[in-house]
């Protein structure tokens, strides 16, 4: 089975975001990047199936500036086989995504497609459902467990008040979530190896690919800052007070 | 491949996977130990497993075949991560420690020794200074004298890092007495064995800090040491120990300046979010200005650093880049722990903030190995050609 794993450079979940004055976006000059967690788990989980047999070549993906070659190469390290770099410095919305990878599938021809279920920068959650779409192929969204099931995949999804088995037909798409496993640190013997690791070089033109943005961003502002509360001596006065805030 | 401003992208994997490695060892864990004493053990385990130990080693033996220049940033990246030194010492000599034994071991002895100490699976330490010699190495009280089958070694060996759970010694001693060698630091050898606890006793040293990792007095008394145990040729061990001196004054350097900014990061968080009188205490210039002040040095000393470590890895002369490096980056180092305490005010002395401990490790970066006064009369002697002082 071949797989592919898209991933994304995102700003790293430690620094604490700010929002550019203009409110046009976030500020990303002199941030830390690094892999988006949710992709960190899909790379994971490919390598895993490699390891046990069941994959036979992890192919990671990324579209980006330059620099996200880095981040495959992150995946590399942990054990990816290859890497295919869609180098552009245009902001690149999800439905365009989509549409990229569908042509890197119909090019590389993998059983599965294995993404994070959401990247943290945006919280899109789309670009794995929208590709499903493109592909007409099944989807298993959330993945809390994979397992092969002969030429099929069973895959076990974080639901609402419970998990939920599904069974898809190869070739799939299976967006991961938070639980599915807990990625490895690439060691350094293999951060050396990932050097010598191939990387193609392309660019969305040559796909075919209109990347025109479809969305516009009205505006992005930093969370309200939480007031103070207020300490009540019991119950009765904290029902008074909710009461007289017209809260119940 | 020494490029570090900007950072080429291996550096930049290398630190952040030294980051992600760190993640699970975070203020608690290091403040523990600080307390019990209890010996760093998972985190040396973690970056053992990550190949960690073996960055600057040849790749036929299990290292990366990189140079001291990724070597310091891996270890200046442990001590900011707020590690400091109970992170850094507890694995410091693995990184150039067995430089020696590579390079002047032959293959058997490399073949039988690195791979197992580049995988954690040999723990090693270091004897040299001993009561009655500090800086002053050529006079050397413990010896090594011969048998029929290798050597038999008696002495005392003073701030031996590690040695209560290192299974092999690194050790110089004398084998040929001072008055018989044309020159003072000829007659010294060096030698790789087994530490056999029944013959070198091993006392903890109480100390100010850094309590994790352990320095010992050692009292041997009749070691005995297999002919093949000699590393190179006898007589020699001291040229041996002095190609190691560059490269650990550069990874002191670093070291000091990793955990200087890591107070550094502290001080500034505190700083802006105390309030006193209405507002920030970072609003004030007189917290400012020595924050800012302790950034500068910090960064001219990383600088200078990185210099002596590509100067190393090009292999050119660096003795005066290095030993600059460690007697600036220590003090900055220092200084910027001292700042952060007193930017803290009461709450830096409290343990909880963890600066106190960052400063009292600190100070042992510009005390070891080699004193501010003896750097100063290296650059004052080496490099501005002044008369010898001492």
């Amino acid at each position: 089975m071949k797989v592919l794993v898209p991933v994304k450079r995102v700003i790293d979940y430690n620094v604490k975001v700010r929002v550019k004055p203009d409110q046009t976006g976030v500020d990303l000059a002199n941030v830390k990047m690094s892999m988006n967690p949710f992709d960190e788990i899909s790379v994971e989980e490919a390598v895993r199936m490699k390891e046990a047999g069941t994959a036979t070549e992890v192919v990671i993906v990324s579209i980006g500036p330059k620099q996200a070659q880095e981040t495959i190469r992150t995946a590399l390290a942990m054990g990816g086989d290859r890497g295919i770099l869609i180098n552009t410095d245009e902001t690149v919305e999800p439905l365009a995504v989509a549409k990229i990878l569908a042509k890197v599938v119909a090019e590389e021809s993998p059983d599965l497609v294995l993404l994070g279920k959401q990247a943290i920068d945006d919280d899109s959650n789309q670009t794995g459902q929208m590709l499903a779409a493109l592909l007409d192929w099944p989807q298993g969204t959330f993945a809390y467990k994979i397992e092969k099931d002969g030429d099929a995949l069973t895959v076990t999804r974080e639901v609402d008040g419970g998990l939920q088995t599904v069974k898809l037909a190869t070739p799939a798409i299976v967006t991961v979530d938070l639980r599915l496993n807990e990625p490895r640190y690439a060691s350094l013997p293999n951060i050396m190896k990932a050097k010598k690791k191939p990387i193609d070089e392309k660019a969305p033109g040559d796909y075919g690919v209109d990347i025109s943005p479809r969305l516009s961003v009205v505006k992005v502002t930093e969370p309200p800052v939480r007031e103070a509360g207020e300490k009540v001596e019991d119950v009765a006065t904290l029902v008074s007070k909710l009461k007289s805030a017209g809260a119940i | 491949m020494h490029q570090i401003a900007p950072m080429s992208e291996d550096q930049a994997a290398i630190k952040a996977a030294v980051e992600k490695t760190l993640e699970p060892f975070g203020d608690d864990y290091w403040a523990k130990t600080d307390e019990t004493g209890d010996w760093p053990e998972e985190f040396c385990d973690a970056m053992a497993a990550g190949g960690w130990l073996g960055i600057a080693f040849p790749e036929e033996y299990g290292g990366a075949g990189l140079g001291l220049t990724e070597a310091a940033l891996m270890m200046q990246t442990v001590t900011r991560t707020g590690a400091g030194y109970s992170g850094a010492s507890a694995i410091h000599l693995n990184i150039f420690g067995p430089k020696p034994l590579e390079r002047f071991g032959n293959p058997e002895q490399k073949r039988e020794n690195l791979p197992k100490i580049i995988s954690g699976e040999e723990k090693m330490c270091f004897a040299v200074t001993e009561p009655n010699s500090g800086l002053d190495t050529s006079s050397l009280e413990t010896k090594a004298e011969r048998t029929n089958t290798g050597y038999t070694i008696n002495g005392r060996k003073i701030w031996t890092t590690g040695a209560q759970r290192a299974d092999k010694i690194l050790i110089i001693a004398r084998t040929t007495p001072k008055d018989q060698c044309a020159k003072p630091y000829l007659g010294l050898s060096l030698f790789y064995t087994d530490l056999d606890p029944n013959k070198i006793e091993r006392q903890p040293i109480p100390k100010m800090g850094r309590k994790a990792v352990e320095c010992n007095m050692l009292y041997i008394d009749g070691l005995e040491v297999p002919k093949d145990h000699l590393i190179g040729e006898e007589g020699e061990g001291f040229k041996y120990l002095l190609q190691g001196l560059n490269p650990e004054r550069v990874l002191f350097a670093v070291e000091s300046i990793g955990l200087g900014f890591s107070a550094l990061e502290r001080a500034a968080t505190y700083a802006k979010e105390r309030v006193v009188f209405g507002r920030p205490i970072g609003q004030n210039q007189g917290i400012q200005h020595p924050l800012a002040k302790s950034w500068a040095e910090l960064s001219a000393a990383e600088l200078l650093a990185y210099k002596a470590a590509g100067l190393y890895d090009a292999g050119q002369d660096c003795g005066a880049e290095a030993n600059s490096a460690k007697y600036l980056g220590t003090e900055a180092g220092f200084r910027a722990c001292e700042t952060a305490v007193l930017t803290h005010g009461g709450m830096g002395y409290a343990k909880e903030y963890h600066v106190e401990r960052m400063m009292r490790e600190a100070m042992l970066a510009r005390i070891a190995p080699v004193s501010r006064e003896m750097i100063l009369n290296f650059i004052a002697e080496r490099v501005l050609g002044l008369p010898k002082s001492y």
